[in-house]
Order: C-alpha cells, then structure tokens, then sequence
C-alpha cells in the first residue's frame, strides 16, 4: 500500500520506545521491576508528605512549600516511570508539548493568585460590600 | 414532563424575534423539503453529512460561517438601527430584546462567524499544504464540526423558544446569576458554547498532532508553509485556552443550577474571579482567530507579488513570540478592577509589547510586495486592505494597553470601535481572502472578480464609515451598550455609522451575488489545471477540486516553496521532467454518521438541560455513549481507492497540466 | 506544469531507499521521515488531549486557591478534611495505577487471562476510590458543609467532584475496553485505545497527587503555617 510505505519510512525510533508495554531490548522482569520502582519511589513521598503535615522537624512557614516540592517531585516519577516520558529525540514533541502545559498551568495558577490577591488588598470585597450595605 | 418548558415560551410578545426566527425556520425547513423532494438527501448524507473528509469538512465549516454571518449581521443592523432612531425616543427594540440582540450578535460572531471560519480554512488547507491525506483524526474532526454545528443551533432555537442572554457576549456575572438572569436565556449562552467548545477542543488537538506528527517527506518544520505554522499555533492556544473556558462556564453552571458560589455575592463568591478566568481564555482566543489570518496574508502576498516571503525565520519567530505572550496580557481587559499599579502596569506593558511581533509581521509583508511584480486580483485586495485597517487598530489598541488611557475609555464605544478594528479587519478580511484564495481549489471554479473587487470596496469604505465614527464618540463619552440616549452631538455620528454599515450591506449583498453569478458561469470561470493563481505551495499541486486522497503520491519535499522550485525548473526545461508514476491502491478512513448523531443528541441534551428536562438529559448521554461504543466496534475502518481509479483521476489532471504547459498559464 | 515530479520519487531515488536514507534520529515522526505511524499519531493526539485536560484541572486549582479564604464563617478546610480517609483513597488510586501498568505488559504480552485480571483489578481499586470519596462528600453534606455552604466548600467540591468524575468516566472506558479486549482480541486499533486508556489512568493519578498534597496536606495545616 502506498500510504503504508510512507508510514513506514517514518516509524524508526518511535516504535522502539513504546508508551507503556514491554519495549524491545527490555525483558519483561525489567519492565516489572521498573514500575515496580516507580511504585515503589512514590508511595514513599507520599508518605513523606503526609507525615511532613503531622512532624515539628520542618520550620513551620516551610511545609508547605515542601509539600508543593513533594508534590512536584511525585508527578515526575510518575510522568518518568508511568508515562515514560524520556529525553529521548523522539520524545521532543511530547516534552515541548508538556513544557508549554506546565508554562500554562504556571500563568494561570499564579497569575490568578497575584491578581486576585492585589484586588483583594485593593477593594472591598463583594461580601463586605454586600454587608455593609444591609 | 417537560421541565420548565411550555406555550409561554415561544415570544409571541416578542413580534421581531419570533417572525425573525419563524422566517429563518421556515426557510430552513422548506431548504430540507426541497432537499427531500429532488431526491439529494442519499447524496448529501453519503458526501457530505456522514463524510470524513477533511476537504468537506473545511467546507462545511465555512458554509456554516457564512450563514451565521448573515444572522450575526442582521443583528448589528438591528443595533445600528435601534441606536440611529433612539435619539430622546425608545426606539423600535424594547431595552430586552436589544440587550438579547447585542448578546446574541457578540456571541455568534465570535463562536459561529470567526471560529468555524478559521477552523474550516485551517481544515480544508493544512493537510494540503502538508502535502497529505488527510489529517490526524479523520473521524474527530467530523465530530468537532457537527458539535459546533450542534451550538450553533441551540442559539438559533433560543431565538423561538424562550430568549437569549441579556448580558452581553461574556455573561458576566453576577449579572448572569440565577438571581438577575433567572430565565433560559443565559443557559442557552452557556449550553451552546459548552458544546461548541468541546468541538473546537478536538478541531485543536486534530490540527496539532496533524501538523507535527503527519507531514509529506522532506518536509521539515522550516520548510512548512507559514499558514501552517500559524494554524499550529492557533491550536496550540485553542488547546491552552478553551479548557479555561469550560472551566470558567462550568462554573456558572454549577452557579446556576446547583447553587454554588463561586461568582455570586453570596457566601464568599467572587465574581471577579469569573472576569480573571474568562479573560485567561479571552485574550489567547484573540489571537486563535487572528494568527490563521495572518497566515492566510503569508500565503495570499507571496503568491500575488510572485516573490518569496519576506523574512520567513521572522515570521515563525513572531508566531510563536505571540503564541506565549498572548497568554500574558489578559488582566488588560478589566485594568478598571482596581488591581493596583504593579499588576496593571505589568500587563499594560505586556500588551504593548505583543505588539511587536505583530510589527515584525507586517513590515514582513510590506517588503514581500516592495519589488514584487503585484497583481491586484481580489485576495490580494482584501490583504491590502487588512494591513491598512489593521495597523490603525492596533495602534487604538496600543492606547487602550496604557491603563491610564484605559480607565477614561473603558466600555466605551471607542473600545467597541477598537475591537471591531481587529477583528473585521484582521480576521473577517483574512476569512474572505482565503475564501475567494483557495475557492477554485475547493470547487475547481474561481469566484467573479468584479462583484469580488465591488464586494471589498464596499466592506472597506463601509467598515471606515460604520466603525470610524464610533472612535469619536467614544472620545466623547458614549458607553457601549446604549438603548437609548438624549446627547445631541452623538447623533449626528450615529447616523453616519448607521449608514456605514447599510454600505457594508451592499458588501454582503454583492458576495451572495458574486456566488451564485460564480456557479451559474462555472464554465467560464473553470481552474483545469488546479493552480489557478500560479501559487507557490503544495495545495496547488493537485487538482481542483483534489480527490478524495489529496495526492497520488505523496510529493516529497525539498525546500520551503516545492511548487515554486519546481514550476522554475519546468520552465527552463520547457517540458515535463519524470514520467508516470507507478499507481497503487489508496487506503482511506471510511464515512461515519458518529459525528452528525453525536451533534444531535447534543443538541437533545443541550436543549434538555436549558429547560430541565431531566429524563431527556440522561437518554441523551447514554445515547452518546452507545454512539461511541457502536463506533468503536466498527471492524472495517477504511475504504481502499484502486490503483486504476487513482490512475485515472490522477492522469486526468496530469493532461490538463500538460496541455497548459506551452500557454500563458505558466508565468 | 510538471508537478507530478512531486508526486514520485526521482528514479535515482526510489521510495524504499529513500525510507533507508533516512537516519534513524531524522524519523521520528517531525516530518523528515513523513507521516509519523498510527501508534505515535493516536498517543501524541492523546497526549495533547490530556495536557488541555490539566489545563481544566488548572482553572479550578486557580478558583480553589483565591476562594480558599472565603468560608463565609462556615466550616475550613483544617475542620473539615479527614486525612486518614485521603491517604485510603491515595492508596487505592497509586495501586489501580500500578495494576494499569501491569495490564499494559500483559497485553504487550498478549495473554488475556492476565490482561483482565489486571484490568479487572485496576478498576477494582477505581470503584474503591469513587467510593470513598463519595462517602467523603455525603459526609460533608450531612454535617451542613455542602457545596453550597460557602464559595470555599463551592470550589472543593467542584475541583475534587470534577477529578473523581474524570475517574469515573475512566471507569466506564475500562468497562468498555474490557468487553473489547474479550470481544476483538489484541486487534491494533484496540491496543491503541488501550494505549490512551493507560496514559488517561496515570495522568489521573498525576492530578490526585496535586488534590492530595495541595488541597488535603495543606488545607489541614493550622492558619499560621498557610503561606
């Protein structure tokens, strides 16, 4: 088939890193042991995150940044192990694609949070208006 | 039983809106009976309503633009005429039915005018020029457009069932709050955009997985036309940006029907939250509609200067610049919240500095036609005039990126003024150069050039007369929105822009001319050779109309203008250079009704919710969800063209080539 | 014009040595090599689906994180959240989300026996989860903390509601797929389908890890450890 020739002629490296499944060159216990890694890495931090709220070790003001970073960290073991999302050249759209997602969530969580937090520190609030006015 | 639905809800108080609506029905209903009567109905459902298509879609998409355009229009008329007679009187529209008119006209031309508009270019010539079958998701696309299709209804029934949203295009709350709008207008609004907007999510995706995963070889991303690198971006955003709008929707929703309290004065709501997250989505979408027209010019100037793009680095460059920067200057449209100085002055200069790639593009343009041999054929007219009316409004919308400048002219008409300015003259211009640009490749006959260049003329000295008064009455203090008003001096300019825009209707009337003069004389006016225009990129190395495959073979490319390069060495060879290529059978996705019955049961759904009709809502979605599993149990998925059939239409198009090597044809 | 030297290859340049000549870091999908196959299509066109998915999860984080104050005097967070319950719920999500990546290998593997098991307990551990986070919400309900108390319990219910209805329409989706599985075989399209199944399930996980730590950990801090 004609269509089928010129996808072939693109199909290299893509179909050896498959998103999920058993990748050749990669016996199916290594496999196994990689999620089970994976697995393994983040039900750590999440134990770490849920002990980190109950424990005085950390400086007050400081868990929850250190939640944000654990949390963080988690969703990259989960993108590396479960998603495999790879340095590799044929991950570079998928990479590119999720950096400007991340850019995006970024601007718009913390963008929300500086512009409303300025009005807030600026106006009254609805409610107290509303208050105020009965 | 039915909800809240009942007699009460047809309008008959109402006379414009119901005879309006009833007309607009009637034909309609006698469009499908004659439809029925002559017999196409087999025809239109096997190639056009269950197609897959991405060449009938892109029609279809267009078509639909059209249409609504006429309605979206009908409504500024109305405006235009209420504000010209409301001078210390109350005018012919009672203040409802204006306030549901400039509601319905904002929404229908942003989401059903500019969007399926764009989308449908972006659909018919990407994979074109991509040098492609078809694109990523054949049978997602269909769905995309069925469901905006699906939207677009609903708000058409709003116009005889109930009523529409009285709160402008945005439905700012709390104006749009159970308790201020407690009709089914605003639900219509939030039903119809829902669904059209999860439609556009999945045009999105579909276009970038196409245009970054499904290339002709050798085609690398330099070497891409730059209508495709400013359809990609346009996707990127429409992927970025229409979830915040679900969002932000959702919402209101959940406002409206469950009682929360996220945008109401009540409990803690904050309904400047609404206005921060809509305008996360309103401020890229600008940009979703005006990037494929810049991309249209980049295909449009190059062609009729018979150059090269200008600065082709410089345009990928600014694409991209404002495919990021658009995502940070949209605190801009409501500088008046009181943020403070730090955070209106970041956007302020964020939004002056999105101008510049903007710039880029336009002295790219100009110095694309400096030393061009230029023909003034009418794409090329409606470019011309874009650069002109768009650079005076960007300029207006470079004051209005001052905050300073912005607290006096906020929500004036000089706004109103501004935005238009953009958006007719960058995305509506942009629209109607493709359309006329890439017309004989769809249908494989070109439009009439006089009724094109009458057309422009007149939507290019309507749109000064309609739109340049309003700057001045903004100036002088005009909000937007105004039912009525007793200021004498703004009169006079009201009835100019009154008469601006009865000009742009002699504008609209000759392009409805120009069709159907264009179908009667298709014999004259026939492209053979499917490079009409003696263009520069792929979509004009096929025939016109292309069959159903594109391309026979699938060209392989080696430079940014393979056409181009290629018609160059034709010429100093004087003949054709290879012989027949060995033909082989062609795989192709197979039709589907998916689409057309998941519009359908949307527009069910949809119509269920606005009017709480529970036990519809739930037929409906389980509808959906046997839709989708009877599809993804289809065990045939694609057609396969013989490698005659594809011989045979492929040597019919290669005669035509060669017997116009020798004529006039090749410049 | 003599296009159709586009449409075929030059004869010194046939198509199989063409897709030969193609160096293996060239085709990769970006256009060197022409259309990218079916398998890296379907998972890219996934992939940027569920990056406009987060983007949705992002709005509603966005809400959460400016109404978080307004409880309008009713119930907070720290009164509200039960943390045991929550890591019951992380629990059973991280484990289905592990079964899931088992039920990819043993289709890679082609063995159908494992193949639903695993599926079957991936969606096993689901039902567990939507099932305590309903309890969860009709809790909260009873004790007068429903979604309609305060723009704060508004936004909680909407951004937790919203993920635990992604998990439950993944739920169907794996109902469905396993009725495929059964019914169609290991069949290319299918597998692809249940490529997009596995990426939805993990990505769901990615999210519940932003519920849990962002919403749950930090929502039970006292006042004066909030940023």
């Amino acid at each position: 088939m004609n269509m089928n020739d010129s996808y072939r002629a693109g199909s290299h490296v893509g179909e050896d890193h498959p998103v999920g499944g058993v990748s050749p060159g990669r016996s199916l216990q290594q496999e196994i042991g990689g999620y089970l890694l994976g697995l393994a890495l983040a039900a750590a931090l999440t134990a770490v995150s849920f002990w980190a709220t109950g424990t005085r070790s950390i400086y007050g003001p400081g868990v929850a940044l250190a939640l944000l970073v654990l949390a963080v960290a988690q969703m990259g073991i989960h993108l590396v192990f479960f998603l495999h999302i790879t340095t590799a050249p044929d991950n570079s759209n998928n990479v590119l694609a999720l950096a400007f997602g991340v850019l995006i969530v970024c601007l718009i969580v913390f963008g929300s949070v500086w512009v409303m937090n300025h009005l807030n520190h600026q106006m009254m609030s609805v409610s107290a208006l509303v208050k105020l006015q009965t | 039983m039915w909800g809240r639905l009942s007699w009460q809800a047809i309008p008959f108080h109402e006379p414009i809106a119901l005879i309006a609506g009833g007309f607009v029905f009637a034909a309609l209903g006698a469009l499908l009976v004659w439809v029925a009567l002559k017999g196409y109905v087999p025809y239109l459902w096997r190639e056009w309503i269950t197609s897959v298509d991405h060449k009938r879609i892109g029609i279809m998409y267009v078509a639909l633009a059209l249409v609504m355009l006429l309605r979206g229009f009908s409504d500024a008329l109305m405006m235009r005429a209420q504000q010209a007679v409301a001078f210390h009187a109350p005018g012919f529209l009672p203040p409802a039915h204006y306030d549901q008119i400039f509601t319905a006209h904002g929404t229908i031309m942003i989401f059903f005018v500019a969007m399926p508009f764009v989308i449908g270019l972006m659909n018919f010539v990407v994979p074109l020029q991509l040098g492609v079958r078809d694109v990523a998701f054949p049978t997602l696309n269909s769905v995309g457009f069925w469901l905006t299709a699906a939207g677009a209804l609903l708000i058409n029934v709003s116009l005889v069932v109930g009523e529409f949203a009285r709160t402008g295009w945005l439905a700012f709350p709390p104006l749009s709050e159970i308790t201020y709008s407690p009709g089914v207008g605003v639900d219509y609004y939030l039903w119809s955009l829902q669904i059209s907007g999860i439609g556009t999510l999945m045009t999105g995706i579909n276009m970038v997985t196409t245009i970054l995963k499904v290339r002709a070889p050798g085609m690398s991303y330099m070497r891409m036309p730059i209508f495709c690198w400013t359809s990609l971006a346009s996707s990127l955003l429409i992927v970025a940006a229409f979830p915040i709008l679900t969002a932000a929707l959702g919402m209101l929703l959940l406002d409206r029907y469950l009682g929360f309290h996220f945008f109401t004065n009540l409990a803690g709501g904050n309904s400047m939250m609404f206005m921060n997250l809509i305008w996360a989505w309103g401020h890229p979408e600008v940009y979703i509609l005006a990037l494929p027209a810049f991309g249209v010019f980049s295909e449009v100037v190059p062609t009729f200067s018979g150059k090269a793009l200008f600065g082709r680095r410089s345009m990928v460059v600014a694409t991209l610049a404002i495919c990021i920067l658009s995502f940070t200057v949209w605190l801009h449209h409501f500088f008046t919240m009181g943020a403070g100085g730090n955070v209106n002055g970041f956007f302020g200069v964020a939004s002056m500095i999105i101008a510049v790639p903007t710039g880029v593009k336009v002295f790219n343009w100009l110095f694309t036609m400096y030393g061009g041999r230029i023909r003034y054929d009418s794409p090329m007219l409606w470019s011309i005039g874009f650069m002109v009316t768009f650079v005076i409004g960007g300029m207006t919308g470079v004051l209005l990126a001052s905050p300073a400048a912005d607290f006096l002219l906020h929500n004036s008409l000089f706004l109103v003024a501004h935005f238009h300015n953009v958006i007719i003259g960058a995305v509506l211009f942009g629209g109607f150069a493709g359309y006329t640009y890439w017309f004989p490749k769809a249908f494989g006959f070109r439009l009439d050039e006089t009724l094109g260049k009458a057309a422009f003329w007149c939507w290019f000295i309507g749109f000064y007369v309609a739109f340049g008064p309003l700057y001045v009455l903004g100036l002088e203090g005009m909000t937007r929105r105004m039912q009525h008003y007793d200021r004498p001096e703004w009169h006079p300019w009201l009835l100019v822009a009154g008469a601006g825009a009865l000009i742009i209707l002699c504008g609209i009337a000759l392009q409805v001319a120009q069709l159907v003069v264009s179908i009667r004389d298709r014999a004259r006016l026939r492209d053979c050779t499917g490079d009409p225009w003696d263009g520069r990129s792929l979509e004009w190395a096929t025939a016109s109309p292309p069959p159903v495959f594109n391309f026979a073979v699938l060209p392989r490319v080696a430079g940014p203008e393979p056409l181009w390069d290629l018609k160059r060495r034709a010429r100093e060879l004087g003949h054709l250079v290879t012989a027949e290529p060995p033909y082989q059978p062609i795989e192709m996705p197979r039709n589907s009704a998916t689409g057309f019955i998941t519009a359908f049961l949307a527009v069910v759904t949809g119509f269920s919710l606005i009017w709480h009709i529970w036990w519809l809502v739930i037929v409906g979605l389980a509808g959906a969800y046997l839709t989708f599993v009877v599809f993804a149990w289809r065990d045939l998925v694609e057609n396969i063209v013989p490698a005659d059939e594809v011989a045979q239409l492929d040597r019919a198009n290669r005669a035509a080539r060669a017997a116009t090597l020798g004529s006039g044809l090749l410049r | 014009m003599n296009t159709e030297a586009l449409r075929a290859p030059p004869a010194a340049y046939p198509r199989h040595e063409a897709a030969k000549a193609v160096t293996a870091s060239e085709a990769t999908g970006h256009g060197i090599g022409g259309p990218a196959p079916k398998r890296i299509i379907v998972g890219y066109g996934f992939w940027i689906f569920l990056l406009s998915d987060v983007i949705l999860f992002s709005a509603l984080f966005a809400a959460y994180a400016v109404l978080f104050k307004n409880t309008a005097g009713g119930p907070s967070a720290q009164q509200l959240f039960d943390l045991r319950n929550v890591a019951v719920e992380t629990g059973c999500l991280l484990a289905s989300t592990f079964a899931c990546a088992m039920a990819s290998l043993a289709v890679s593997e082609r063995s159908m026996k494992w193949t639903q098991l695993a599926l079957l307990a991936t969606g096993v551990l689901g039902v567990s989860f939507v099932l305590l986070e309903a309890h969860e919400f009709t809790g909260l309900i009873a004790q007068g903390a429903g979604p309609t108390r305060s723009a704060f319990l508004s936004s909680f219910f909407t951004l937790v509601g919203c993920h635990g209805a992604h998990v439950t329409a993944g739920l169907i989706w794996l109902g469905t797929m396993m009725a495929q599985f059964r019914a169609k075989g290991f069949r290319e399209d299918i597998r692809l389908r249940f490529l997009c199944f596995t990426l939805f399930w993990h990505a769901l996980d990615i999210i519940w890890v932003a519920i849990f730590s962002l919403v749950y950990l930090v929502g039970t801090l006292p006042p004066q450890m909030l940023p």
